[in-house]
């Protein structure tokens, strides 16, 4: 039988929650990522099922605040997808928290849609805070829009941007990391999604970043371990980013996630050849399955 | 003139790779630095054939192409590769710097170049390294026609002392020369001769031109078709040539129309034998998600705005310094 997909109109609220109720909202975003990579006929599969859960706690668990009626509201918080290609679960989460409709996402990457390959800010889909996908960059984004906040504005703002672990490879990763340390960008939560995989292999292997938690922590960040996929150890870190914050603790956090690409799907769970591919008609069938 | 024939289809950065291999069996101090995209670029043919002079360096381009700086200047020939948007600009002070003022043996690959990476969107569609590049001092730029360019020009670079850059192509395109055909860094190649207008082209456009060719013949004007593999060192003398010989010109590339091919040989033949030019490419703008033939018929970069180019110019030469655009008619490239 032919696959027909269908995405469902179904919402999010952004509201605080308890650790069981995100499991729902993550499975929805899972089934919109195969769903519109299976359509694309491209796109990376592995990175953004490995971060769906961070993603649900991240929008839907009032971590964030932001407004999908107004998009440019000049108190939101922002977030950067410094991993660019991970864009389709941020694509899904933002349809899901009502910036637009699910129904874009049958346009994922196909000629004249605002759902680019990579963000593109020149497509002004609302939510979408720059373009990226020149890896690296993002997280400079983000340590420059924490510094507005903080020392230009003095606002109450917060910043959030996720990196893959492949892409703090980049040296201007680390060039981000020395200046908020050094502007005590209290209001920088810099996620890293830590599933050990990139194209060419592990991490380990292409090209060490361990021990990274140490790293951070060297470079002046309040640095906090967790499962990535555990709802209470996600919940509970961006808490303690929060408290930072509001306490003014003078050093940005690093939240070091450890997941596994390709996550909730049975035969792509910690395969780095799922880094840049879509499923095949039959892999969506099995990955659906897997995704009821 | 050999009968220019489709060969089949094959992407130019399977030439690169294999190029590569070819090199390595032949010289043993060619290295390879990967920059966690070996299996696109096609560095991976060489990491298996040679993993002791293969050398991952993660995704981290700036520091890729100065490690290869160090290697070449203890003596080695030095490649790093990855897609153009990253290898050409990631890096521009690198390559300034340690590659091209060193004047040394770094060899570049800018894969998944141009519009038909496509899906990848903008972000990934390199469109402007032919400008960057061909300004460096001491740099060699070449841009292949085909797969079977690709590798001759591979191996070309390798050959040749100093600092290259090759810029090739995600997407399986036109195999139109063969091992037989001449190849020559520096040295533009006339497939098709015409007196009634040139057309210069380079990578994926040169096919193009010789549909956009075949296509005037039938309506009687004979199109010089020139391959302007090289664009650094530019070859003058073809293009002078052709200048005089035509008195109009089209250039074609898969680029930004400001700073590629059309530059430099507007460059070329405004100091030596001015005649009027179209350019067929990108026109400032940046690329999108789309299929690669889609956005080639979008973006304009097909046989029919080459002929349609030809078209016009013809008409600007014949009505000689009327054909100058005046002031209020001076066309530029937004629309
Ligand atoms: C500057 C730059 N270099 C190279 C690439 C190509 N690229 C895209 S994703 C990627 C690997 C990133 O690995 P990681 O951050 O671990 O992401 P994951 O594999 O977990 O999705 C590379 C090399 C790029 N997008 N940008």
């Amino acid at each position: 039988m032919a696959l027909e997909i269908t995405f469902s109109d179904k919402t999010f609220e952004n509201k605080k929650r308890n650790p069981d109720e995100f499991s729902e909202i993550a499975l929805e975003i899972r089934r919109d990522i195969i769903k519109s990579l299976y359509l694309a006929k491209s796109g990376h599969s592995g990175g953004t099922l490995g971060t769906s859960d961070i993603f649900s706690v991240l929008f839907f668990g009032g971590v964030m605040k932001y407004n999908p009626q107004k998009p440019d509201w000049k108190d939101r918080d922002r977030f950067v997808l410094s991993a660019g290609h991970l864009c389709p679960v941020l694509y899904s989460t933002l349809a899901r928290a009502g910036f637009y409709s699910p129904e874009e996402l049958y346009r994922l990457r196909k000629f004249g849609s605002r759902l680019q390959g990579h963000p593109g800010f020149d497509m002004k889909l609302p939510g979408i805070e720059s373009s990226t996908g020149s890896l690296g960059q993002g997280v400079s984004i983000a340590v420059g829009m924490a510094m507005s906040d903080k020392h230009a504005d003095k606002n109450n703002r917060k910043v959030f941007a996720l990196t893959g672990d492949g892409e703090v490879e980049e040296g201007t990763v680390w060039e981000a990391a020395m200046a908020a340390a050094h502007y005590k960008l209290d209001n920088l939560c810099w996620i890293l999604d830590n599933n050990d995989c990139q194209i060419d292999g592990r991490v380990k292997d292409v090209m060490s970043i361990y021990p990274v938690d140490k790293k951070f922590e060297a470079f002046g960040f309040d640095v906090i371990n967790i499962d990535g996929h555990n709802y209470n150890d996600i919940k509970n870190a961006f808490a303690k980013f929060k408290s930072n914050h509001e306490s003014k603790i003078g050093k940005p956090t690093a939240i070091i996630a450890k997941t596994i690409m390709g996550k909730g799907v049975s035969f792509m769970e910690d395969k780095y050849i799922w880094h840049g591919n879509p499923p095949n008609e039959e892999q969506a069938k099995i990955a659906l399955e897997d995704l009821k | 003139m050999n009968e220019i024939k489709l060969l089949g289809k094959k992407p130019t950065r399977h030439g690169f790779g294999e190029g590569l291999v070819v090199l390595g069996e032949k010289y043993d101090n060619v290295i390879v630095l990967g920059g966690d995209i070996t299996g696109s670029v096609m560095t991976s043919y060489f990491q298996e054939k040679f993993p002791e002079r293969f050398f991952s360096i993660g995704v981290a381009e700036q520091n890729a192409t100065t490690i290869a700086a160090g290697f070449a200047l203890s003596g080695k020939i030095a490649f790093f590769a990855s897609y153009s948007a990253f290898s050409a600009f990631r890096n521009a002070d690198q390559l300034r710097i340690s590659v091209a003022y060193n004047d040394i043996n770094v060899k570049i690959g800018g894969g998944h170049a141009g519009i038909t990476v496509g899906p990848d969107g903008a972000t990934h569609q390199a469109l402007e390294e032919i400008a960057f590049i061909r300004t460096l001092p001491n740099m060699t730029l070449v841009v292949p026609a085909d797969y079977t360019e690709a590798k001759k020009a591979t191996i070309a670079i390798g050959e040749k002392f100093g600092p290259c850059f090759i810029r090739f192509g995600r997407s399986a395109v036109p195999m139109f020369t063969t091992d037989d055909s001449p190849f020559a860094l520096g040295k533009a190649n006339i497939l098709r001769e015409g007196k009634d207008v040139a057309i210069v082209a380079c990578g994926l456009l040169v096919w193009e031109a010789l549909l956009a060719a075949e296509e005037l013949s039938k309506k009687g004007i004979n199109a010089r078709v020139i391959n302007n593999h090289t664009i650094k060192p530019i070859d003058v003398e073809t293009l002078v040539n052709a200048a005089r010989d035509c008195g109009c010109m089209v250039t074609a590339e898969e680029h930004q129309v400001h700073g590629g091919l059309g530059g430099a040989v507007a460059e070329v033949t405004a100091k030596n034998y001015p005649v009027p030019i179209e350019f067929v490419g990108v026109r400032d703008k940046f690329g999108c998600s789309g299929e690669p033939e889609e956005l080639m018929v979008k973006f304009g970069l097909t046989w029919k705005e080459i002929y349609a180019s030809a078209l016009k110019v013809i008409e600007r030469r014949d009505k000689g310094f009327i054909g100058y655009r005046q002031v209020k008619d001076v066309e530029d490239y937004k629309e």
